[in-house]
């Protein structure tokens, strides 16, 4: 999956997923993932989602750690968020590998992904996936799922990093400082925040960074859409 | 799995009454909780609104309101808010709204009802704490007036003009004259500090059209000369945090006109006066301005009529006591000088220079309405009473006759130039507060506290600085001075009982009142102004003071912080009293009546007598006189 182009569309995709899939969880996934398309923002329900990984290669790297938060524009569900380590089947290159707060061990002792798939696709149903950078979430959950259900997972996801790269990496300003040397703003996780007045968080986990995204998400919308703004505006 | 909130659990260990629990149920506490951020300006509640959860800020800050819209009190990072609501049938009495963009967590009424029932610190601090709510009505003065609340940032209407020091004077005008601007920043590209990539920009100097024509064009000064030799070298600046209202504070103090914005040094713009008067046309302090443009004595009486109004309109704006202290301050002196301006036109040139000194409130920049004049006069060394005396005698009655018509009567102690005493050279004051501090007799002390809080006026301030640092930094080395000045400091004691119940005058006209300046701010005064001194501090008015207090650390923790709370708090009351007093058609004074006061006032009122009782203790303690 690369590019949303124009005539292609989500809804038909995901319907067409839903009659296809073979497996049950799936199914009900993608049939959960077809919202209506006047939807609005405050009206969604949300996951943030974030994974931690042994590199950035889907193809040989794994994820480490699952962090997800349900949300809603009105309230960031902490009670409700859920964190799982995963044992990688690749030994960890070596130690100098940094995995935030989690230790070594800890992951020796860890389920495979295999056996928490299930419980985290189930935690999506019904919920708008939302993402800071969405190529590592989205390319690494496929990646999990062709492994271990052989079928393809592709969704519509809201990526906060791409709806801060749209307000400071595009637009003639922007070309311009480019062009005389500039330096364009940061749009990684920790800098976006700042940008909204949200605090800088000293752990890095893959359970504190979904929340954070959570945050940057209500801030975002707060900040730049109205509320009655379609959610398949943000969807990428 | 379900998650640990381990940075969720840190942050709330860190403020008060999370801080209380133990950590296995902080961390529970952690995982309860939902989180929402809220825009600047957003309702966090609304009046009526239903409520189910504590709220703690996680950044940002919330205001809350009465429900008449008035201000209640302002939170920040770390403080709860809600507990009210919840401890009154889930319903919002004081609505709340974001200052700024906050992100808010809200812990769920099960865990706050558990929290409350297993933990009593943390009832006692969501029910009672009254310290906090000292706090609160301190913060509730806290302006809904533009000014006061409007930070110069705001003002700013375009980047700052400016230009590189080796830069010639020609160049400059040139630029000031292409962008248009009547100011031009000098400054000197730094490398920067850290691989930002960014260069900064450090402010250095500033040149106005008015130095390019009193400095350049009218001395005919080479106008390839570099533009540093003409600039006014580091200029007064205005840190971008800065409220409006402080800033037009320092334009008329120090007759500026343009006052460049910085961060950390950095400028940001430039505000000129007429910024400041297009923001805002009808502010009080205008009444400034209009002192300096009265010709007469009885031009400036019936200028003088004003300052009652004046007074009561900063109230109402919601200005806090540090500002109307500020306020009044800056209009005694602005009498003083422009009646110093009318006297030297009247006897013409004075002989020898010198410097007319404020004393007491005036000098701390605490003054309210009912004051009496406190002031001195400094000579030069070359002052021969012989053939210099009458001018000066004149001179002082001149403005002391002036200030008495215009609201400022006479000094019962006769501490004002009019006493030939308090007219001495540089030198005699040297010795003066000389003898003072070295041999140090609590009796004659009483009645000179008064010249420890000095600022210049007029004329030759400069002497008045040099003085002070002179009486500084012969005060902190002298524990004997300081312990006889903290003996006096105890003379006056808070008005309360042994059963912490308010001690009032028993007879005369003022039965039953307290008298809020004597039994409050003024020992409070006199306490910070000991440890003050001890620390070498050369800032005149009590915040300050306070701040460079605690800043040298010779106070136990948190004292710092309370007595600046309980010196805002007996300041606002009396100036709320002396206020009602004006409304009234009352002789404003001092004296308030605790019955009349509601519990909550009275309560706080306690709470600062208390403080300012245990920190005579200390002082005690800390200044022992042998």
């Amino acid at each position: 999956m690369a590019r949303v182009v124009d005539s292609f569309s989500w809804h038909e995709y995901l319907r067409q997923q839903a009659m296809d899939s073979q497996t049950s969880l799936l199914k009900e996934f993608f049939v959960s993932q077809d919202f209506p398309e006047d939807m609005t923002i405050d009206q969604a329900e949300f996951v943030a989602l974030d994974f931690e990984t042994t590199g950035l290669d889907p193809r040989n790297d794994e994820i480490v750690s699952i962090g997800l938060v349900p949300f809603t524009m009105q309230r960031i569900k902490v009670a409700k968020a859920k964190h799982w380590i995963v044992r990688p089947k690749c030994q960890l290159k070596d130690d100098s590998i940094v995995i935030h707060g989690i230790t070594h061990s800890e992951i020796m002792n860890a389920p495979p992904i295999a056996e928490v798939l299930e419980e985290v696709i189930q935690e999506l149903y019904g919920k708008i996936v939302v993402v800071h950078y969405r190529y590592i979430e989205s390319e690494f959950l496929n990646s999990a799922v062709v492994r271990e259900l052989g079928e393809e997972m592709w969704f519509p996801m809201v990526d906060t990093m791409h709806i801060e790269a749209q307000q400071h990496r595009s637009g003639w300003r922007c070309k311009l400082k480019r062009l005389l040397g500039g330096k364009l703003p940061s749009i990684r996780l920790v800098d976006s925040r700042l940008r909204y007045g949200l605090p800088r968080y000293h752990m890095h986990s893959a359970m504190t960074d979904a929340i954070a995204t959570a945050e940057l998400l209500q801030a975002q919308v707060r900040h730049r859409f109205p509320e009655e703004t379609p959610v398949a505006q943000l969807w990428l | 799995m379900e998650a640990e909130q381990i940075e969720i659990a840190e942050f709330l260990g860190r403020y008060p009454p999370f801080s209380f629990l133990p950590e296995k149920t902080l961390n529970r506490v952690a995982t309860s909780v939902e989180i929402t951020y809220f825009r600047q300006g957003a309702d966090v509640y609304r009046f009526g609104d239903e409520i189910h959860d504590l709220c703690v800020i996680r950044s940002g800050s919330i205001e809350i309101y009465r429900r008449n819209g008035n201000l209640y009190n302002r939170l920040s990072v770390g403080d709860v808010f809600g507990q009210l609501g919840l401890l009154m049938k889930n319903r919002i009495r004081l609505p709340s709204r974001a200052l700024e963009d906050s992100l808010i967590y809200f812990i769920p009424e099960a865990v706050f009802n558990e929290l409350c029932d297993n933990f009593e610190e943390f009832a006692y601090f969501v029910e009672i704490d009254d310290k906090r709510k000292m706090n609160k009505e301190v913060q509730q003065q806290r302006e809904e007036s533009a000014l006061s609340s409007v930070k110069v940032s705001s003002l700013i209407v375009r980047q700052p003009v400016m230009i590189s020091t080796d830069a010639s004077i020609r160049q400059a005008a040139l630029k000031m004259t292409h962008e248009s601007v009547s100011s031009l920043l000098i400054v000197n590209e730094e490398a920067p500090l850290e691989d930002d990539g960014d260069c900064r920009n450090k402010l250095v100097g500033i040149l106005t059209d008015r130095d390019l024509r009193t400095r350049v064009v009218a001395q005919g000064i080479d106008l390839d000369q570099p533009v540093s030799s003409v600039m006014t070298h580091s200029p007064k600046t205005l840190d971008k945090e800065t409220y409006v209202f402080e800033a037009m504070l320092t334009m008329l103090r120090f007759n500026l006109h343009h006052l460049p914005v910085v961060e950390n040094d950095e400028p940001l713009g430039v505000i000129a006066i007429s910024d400041i008067v297009r923001y805002e046309s009808k502010n009080s302090l205008f009444i400034v301005g209009l002192i300096h443009r009265q010709h007469t004595v009885e031009e400036l009486i019936t200028v003088s009529k004003d300052i009652q109004s004046c007074f009561v309109r900063m109230v109402h704006q919601e200005s806090n006591a540090h500002m109307i202290g500020s306020a009044m301050s800056v209009i005694g002196r602005s009498f003083k000088q422009r009646l110093l301006e009318i006297a030297e036109e009247k006897l013409g040139p004075p002989p020898v220079p010198y410097c007319f000194l404020a004393l007491g409130s005036m000098a701390r920049d605490e003054q309210l309405l009912i004051t009496d004049q406190d002031n001195a006069l400094i000579l030069s060394n070359e002052y021969d009473a012989a053939k210099h005396g009458e001018y000066f005698e004149a001179l002082s009655e001149f403005v002391s006759e002036g200030l008495d018509k215009c609201g400022y009567p006479f000094c019962t102690g006769r501490i004002m130039a009019t006493n030939p005493r308090w007219r001495k050279t540089i030198t005699e004051w040297r010795e003066c507060f000389a003898d003072w501090i070295d041999h140090p007799n609590p009796d004659a002390l009483l009645h000179s506290s008064v010249f420890f809080d000095l600022e210049g006026v007029y004329g030759k301030v400069e002497w008045a600085e040099d003085l002070y640092r002179f009486i500084v930094n012969r005060a902190k080395n002298s524990p004997k001075f300081l312990a006889s000045l903290a003996r006096n400091a105890l003379l006056r004691t808070p008005p309360l009982g042994f059963f912490k119940e308010f001690v009032m005058e028993q007879d005369g006209e003022h039965r039953r009142t307290i008298n809020l300046k004597r039994r409050g701010t003024a020992p409070l005064a006199d306490l910070i102004r000991v440890h003050a001194l001890a620390v070498g501090s050369t800032s005149r008015n009590s915040i300050d003071r306070l701040d460079d207090v605690i800043k040298a650390g010779i106070l136990p923790d948190k004292r710092g912080q309370e007595l600046k709370y309980a010196m805002e708090y007996l300041a606002m009351v009396r100036i709320r009293h002396q206020v009602e007093d004006v409304e009234e058609s009352r002789e404003p004074d001092n004296n308030i009546e605790p019955d009349t006061l509601s519990d909550i006032e009275r309560r706080n009122l306690k709470e600062a007598f208390n403080v300012l009782s245990n920190s005579q203790r200390f002082l005690k303690y800390r200044y022992p006189f042998s």
